[in-house]
């Protein structure tokens, strides 16, 4: 094998095992930051040994004992021994000598909690939006910071300082790491479920672009979502989650026209449409619904989704149930994308004065009385309908974004009227023009329901 | 990226024998795994080629051939769709399967990007729509 051929393999071997290593070690040296760096060590000490030795039978227990001997090596030596020796020295010499003779057993057994409460460290709320979602993709992603800066088209200087900006908050304030219990659990879960959604939908707006790197962060959520969905308890909205991403990564293929214009929902040729992932999302609705409870925000917007994938034609969709499910999510999450939604779902499924009377604010009466006598311009908004605060996070990637666009693509892709293109809405509409910055993010015509006259082309 | 991993056909398969008890457990353990890793996204296995069929297409000629059919292992017995971020991810994951002999078969999956490719201007996709909707057009007459 030649040595690069023995990095590449070594390096995948390390994607899958990573997570687990950090996370493993995390839990004995209760320090995410030096937990990454050892591992990272680790992966070192094996593209040194591995390509002369073989690949060991376990290689994750390999990577993980060896990312241990280094934790211990470093703390030992005294670097960070003052810091922590009181906090961990003795138990962790304890759990040392327990965990050695029966490694790979103690490994398995402990695996799922060391996941969970990484990937709840990883989402800490102390931890702002952006530097909760690149310390995700970066500890239990597996992604490179040079990965996440192509996705988010920002340096890579940016992200590595970003993260270890994140690593030293976590220090700072002695976040444990822990799987809290109760009400604790759910509140940090709801941060976790939303970053996992942040990643999605930077994802999911990029692919009426022309990059097709970015598109890779939808399979990363989902990647995500599905291994959170195994690791916690029975919790209703993260497999409501779970199925709202299938569902929508379904569509992907069938969003964007022959000329990369976007193509509404109901213009779509379902055919397109990916039904192994339409089969799971609802599987995993299945299965939010049969946990019981109440319906949380993301479960109701996973069961309007799944209303559309169910129906073979856009003729055929059962727009009073998605009427009676904005309805729910009216209650529960209120914003004036959701009001939105409702008053045209009202209107495709009991004639537009239906729809119009639902409508209170000025301009949102404007938009849907213009859908609702167009008919068929209904413009699914399940993924965008998020409160608020959600969808400032949103805009600031997607500023952003918009800005790193407009230095890559430099002069050559300037419209006629000579103002550069910064991207193309989308199904959702979710990428916004510069002109609409000044307005609050949700009255921009980008987001959500609108799209601006010349944008029209697709339907 | 996703890739379809093919394993292939031996005697006990294509006689419907079931593997024992142990094999069964242990597949089910590299299952919950690939589960657990977010990897797979479906899985089956397949009855004998015995309870299958084949049609040959010549020209317009269209002959079935029930099964079943002789060479082993070219057939495919049971396959996984797997979602990984490598070809060389797929190959790791496929190590860690509890096969003890024969040959399984990994191939990449097609996805939109890769068309796009083949197909840069769009005009290909342009021609296929004209073409769907003419056809309905026709339908509807």
């Amino acid at each position: 094998m030649t040595s690069s051929a023995a990095h590449r393999q070594i390096e995948a071997i390390f994607r899958i095992e990573s997570a687990k290593v950090i996370a493993a070690v995390a839990r004995m040296v209760r320090d995410v930051g030096l937990a990454e760096e050892v591992a990272q060590d680790a992966l070192v000490a094996a593209l040194e040994r591995w390509p002369e030795s073989g690949v060991p039978d376990n290689p994750g227990a390999w990577l993980t004992a060896t990312a241990k001997h280094r934790a211990i090596d470093l703390l030992r030596r005294g670097q960070k021994l003052e810091r922590k020796q009181e906090e961990v020295g003795q138990e962790m010499d304890a759990r040392w000598a327990a965990a050695a003779p029966d490694l790979e057993t103690a490994l398995d057994e402990n695996v799922g909690d060391d996941l969970l409460r990484l990937v709840l460290i990883a989402c800490h709320p102390v931890l702002s939006t952006e530097a909760r979602v690149a310390l995700t993709l970066r500890l239990l992603g597996s992604l490179t910071t040079d990965e996440i800066a192509r996705a988010f088209l920002v340096p890579e200087p940016t992200i590595a300082q970003r993260i270890v900006r994140a690593k030293r908050t976590l220090a700072e304030k002695r976040v444990p790491f822990e799987v809290p219990r109760g009400p604790g659990l759910a509140e940090r879960l709801a941060s976790v479920l939303e970053v996992l959604y942040l990643i999605f939908n930077e994802g999911y707006s990029a692919t009426a672009g022309e990059d097709w790197v970015r598109p890779g962060l939808c399979e990363d959520a989902l990647r995500l979502g599905r291994v959170l969905a195994e690791l916690v308890p029975p919790e209703r909205e993260v497999h409501g989650l779970v199925a709202l991403l299938e569902i929508q990564a379904s569509r992907l293929r069938a969003r964007i026209g022959p000329s990369g214009e976007p193509v509404l929902l109901l213009d779509q040729d379902r055919a397109r449409w990916d039904q192994i992932l339409i089969r799971r999302g609802l599987a995993a609705l299945e299965r939010a619904a049969a946990l019981g409870g109440e319906p949380g925000s993301y479960f109701l917007q996973a069961s309007i989704a799944a209303c559309h994938a169910r129906a073979r034609t856009a003729g055929e969709t059962d727009w009073p149930r998605i009427a009676a499910l904005y309805e729910l999510l009216t209650r529960i999450a209120p914003s004036p994308v959701v009001e939105l939604n409702r008053a045209v779902a009202f209107g495709m499924a009991f004639g537009p004065a239906a729809g119009l009377e639902l409508v209170s604010d000025v301009t949102a009466a404007e938009h849907a009385g213009r859908k609702a006598n167009e008919g068929i311009q209904y413009d699914e908004n399940d993924i965008h309908v998020v409160d608020d605060q959600k969808q400032a996070g949103l805009g600031a990637y997607q500023e952003q974004r918009d800005r790193a666009q407009e230095r890559q693509k430099g002069a050559q892709n300037v419209e006629p009227g000579g103002r550069p293109v910064v991207g193309q809405e989308g199904e959702q509409g979710c990428t916004h023009r510069r002109d609409d910055q000044d307005r609050p993010y949700h009255q921009r015509a980008g987001v959500g329901h609108g799209r601006s006259p010349r944008n029209r082309s697709s339907a | 990226m996703r890739f379809m991993v093919l394993v292939k056909a031996n005697k006990d398969s294509e006689a419907g024998v079931l593997p024992d008890e142990k094999i069964l457990t242990a597949m089910g353990k590299f299952n919950e795994e690939l589960v657990k890793a977010g990897v797979m996204l479906a899985g089956e296995g397949l009855q004998p080629s015995s309870k299958g069929a084949r049609v040959r297409f010549d020209g317009n000629k269209k002959t079935v051939i029930d099964g079943p059919f002789a060479e082993t292992k070219e057939l495919v017995a049971g396959f996984w769709l797997w979602q990984v971020k490598s070809r060389q991810e797929a190959i790791e994951w496929l190590k860690r399967a509890p096969f003890q002999e024969g040959e399984v078969e990994i191939r990449q999956v097609f996805e939109t990007a890769d068309f796009a490719e083949s197909d840069p201007t769009g005009e290909i996709r342009k021609q296929e729509d004209e073409l769907r909707k003419k056809m309905e057009s026709q339908q509807r007459r």
